[in-house]
């Protein structure tokens, strides 16, 4: 309980020194001046000067900052700068789901990649498989994930969509889970598979070479003068031993993704999630639409990190249990 | 010898192709009900001795016989090799924390064993664990199995260790150095125990570097120089009467109970050979004292009274 109220402390800090520091960079750039920009080109300074005190940009800075906080957590009506009326966090919620469900169906891939390739390089350590599969993963690794999802599309969508491989592949989009589950699958199995390659690439190394060291370990030696045979010394023991560093890797790129680090497959993809969403903040300067996609992804990257450690608790007993015992 | 002979090792050799001769000619014979001690120095190839024995030394060419029973071993398959460790032969380590797999329950690990080589169900393996901790002189066992290793004492964490090797009633248990990493008094109770175990359950092979230990709990002594076996024999045997100059320098570096307390012991000159540099005569002879021409070829291991020696002195 203790724990976790201080973790609740530690999260309300983060959050309000990422929207500081949001908001302060906002402000404090220079040439940023959004009365100017809301007003549009050309124009007259009168109009402009209307429009700076219609939103507050005339009121001391922490005043603003307390104002746009309330808008955004209490009375949840803030609005946009850019589509005037269009409430951010209204949009936020809506594009949080298209996040989910594909940063979801990613992570079943990239586990399900990372351990089917790191267990086999592993078991077949310097075979012809393992350098295969360690050239593969830095094909991978290094191919950009916005020209591979282009190519996707390309095969998936024109050039072969007419053969038997790809005609079940419906257009662009995202179809919510509540109207159709098997267009909803259907549509985010390719961006899903294209967002994951660069992470089974990374994440099958990383468990290889886990794997390797778990196999020099004692307990392992212990485990083969038991008699265990090759299977259950791979999966029950250095799996065992091995996973728990990838899995705080996961967590945060899991945690980084929900945020809206799947900008560029959501983009190619004409998802419309949280990254599109950050995408298009930037992209016209919208201060309440940064603000709420960045406090947003920070929440996430703060949850998932405290469920991973809470993960990690439950997997290594050793961690956080030093008072008793010795 | 003879025929009840458990384990017998004739000139094992045990060739790495970076590493060079790690061993180089290990002869030594593990009678039932014997606690056979295997002392050596640190590199003398003691603990290579007891992984080979479960098939566990690093790859290399190995040569030379291992009968276990009536079986070779040197011709194991996989297969025969995983229904023999941990059933027929077990091992307990150095560090009993190291050796246990951190992150689960000491109870099923040793459960994990029975299951591997009995039929027993969960319940009946839960029942055999507890009395086998029962049985090491661990308090509350019910409750020390639902421990995780790094909550358990050194001295309870290699009691649980041995438990583990004797789950499966095996024929020799083999300790490499089960007390080094336990304080004196624990090493005390440690060797108390493995002393029972060799008199009840199974033949012991103790591998140290400990003439201390020998002398307490060992019934016969093999002494390893440079990957040689070079002297063995009961214990009392070799610790009254040395025959190899080894042997003898060995015990007179020990230092005397009684009596006016020398200002130096004496000590061995020079360094023992490196594996990829043993000389091919008698591995012992470039710090001998008592040294020859003879001494450039490989004395054979012979039996000279109640002990088997390989020195010229002696043929």
């Amino acid at each position: 309980m203790k724990g976790f109220l201080s973790r609740l402390g530690q999260m309300l800090l983060v959050l309000f020194g990422i929207s500081v520091l949001v908001f302060a960079v906002f402000f404090a750039t220079p040439g940023s001046d959004p009365s100017a920009r809301i007003a549009g080109r050309g124009a007259s300074p009168e109009v402009v000067a209307r429009v700076r005190h219609a939103y507050g940009f005339d009121r001391a800075l922490p005043v603003r900052y307390l104002t746009m906080m309330d808008h955004l957590f209490i009375s949840r009506n803030l609005t946009s700068y850019v589509n005037h009326g269009q409430n951010v966090v209204e949009e936020v919620f809506d594009a949080a789901p298209v996040t989910l469900s594909l940063v979801a169906f990613a992570a079943i891939f990239w586990v399900a990649g990372a351990l089917v390739f790191g267990l086999l390089g592993a078991a077949w350590q310097g075979s012809l498989l393992d350098r295969l599969i360690s050239i593969l993963a830095l094909v991978g690794l290094s191919m950009p994930v916005f020209w591979l999802g282009e190519m996707v599309n390309l095969v998936s969508q024109s050039r072969f969509h007419e053969t038997w491989l790809f005609r079940w592949v419906p257009p662009l989009g995202y179809v919510p889970f509540t109207t159709d589950p098997v267009s909803w699958a259907k549509g985010l199995i390719l961006p899903a598979m294209t967002l994951s390659v660069a992470f089974i690439g990374l994440y099958s190394r990383v468990l290889r070479t886990d794997l390797l060291t778990a196999m020099q370990d004692d307990s392992l030696r212990t485990a083969r003068a038991k008699g265990a045979g090759p299977w259950r010394l791979w999966f029950a023991h250095a799996l065992r031993l091995s996973g728990l560093s990838a899995l705080s890797l996961f967590g945060l790129d899991f945690a980084q993704l929900l945020g809206g680090g799947a900008l560029l497959t959501e983009v190619v993809f004409a998802l419309p999630g949280v990254g599109h969403l950050t995408y298009q903040g930037l992209s016209t300067l919208d201060l309440p639409l940064i603000m709420a996609t960045v406090l947003y992804a920070a929440f996430f990257v703060v949850i998932a990190n405290a469920l991973i450690d809470g993960l990690y608790r439950l997997l290594d007993p050793r961690i956080g249990r030093g008072s008793h015992g010795q | 010898m003879g025929s009840k002979a458990l384990l017998s090792l004739r000139d094992l050799r045990l060739e790495h192709p970076r590493a060079g001769v790690l061993l180089d000619g290990v002869s030594l014979t593990l009678e039932r009900g014997q606690i056979l001690g295997v002392v050596g120095e640190s590199g003398s190839g003691k603990s290579l001795t007891g992984l080979s024995v479960l098939g566990l030394h690093p790859a290399g060419r190995l040569t030379g016989t291992m009968m276990f029973d009536g079986q070779d071993l040197t011709h194991f398959t996989a297969r025969e090799w995983q229904g023999f460790r941990g059933r027929r032969a077990a091992m307990i380590f150095q560090d009993p924390m190291s050796a246990f797999l951190p992150v689960r329950r000491i109870g099923a690990q040793i459960e994990e064993q029975i299951r591997l080589h009995l039929p027993l169900s969960r319940r009946e393996a839960r029942a055999r664990v507890v009395s086998l901790l029962g049985r090491m002189g661990v308090p509350s066992p019910e409750r020390t199995a639902e421990r995780y290793p790094h909550e358990l004492s050194g001295g309870l964490r290699q009691r649980a260790m041995i438990a583990m090797a004797l789950s499966c009633d095996p024929e020799l248990l083999i300790a490499d150095e089960p007390t080094t990493a336990l304080d004196v008094t624990v090493q005390a109770q440690i060797l108390v125990l493995l002393r029972e175990i060799g008199a009840r359950d199974a033949s012991v092979m103790l591998i140290t570097h400990d003439m201390g230990v020998v002398a307490q709990s060992c019934t016969h002594v093999a002494v390893l120089y440079a990957g040689v076996v070079i002297e063995s024999g009961p214990v009392e045997a070799i610790l009254k009467t040395p025959l190899h100059p080894y042997t003898q320098a060995l015990l007179r570096a020990i230092p005397p109970l009684s009596g006016p307390r020398p200002d130096r012991l004496p000590v061995i000159e020079g360094a023992p050979p490196a594996p990829n540099a043993r000389p091919s005569g008698c591995v012992f002879a470039p710090r001998c004292a008592s040294v020859e021409a003879r001494c450039q070829m490989r004395p054979v291991f012979r039996s000279r009274g109640n002990h088997q020696v390989a020195c010229v002195l002696y043929a």
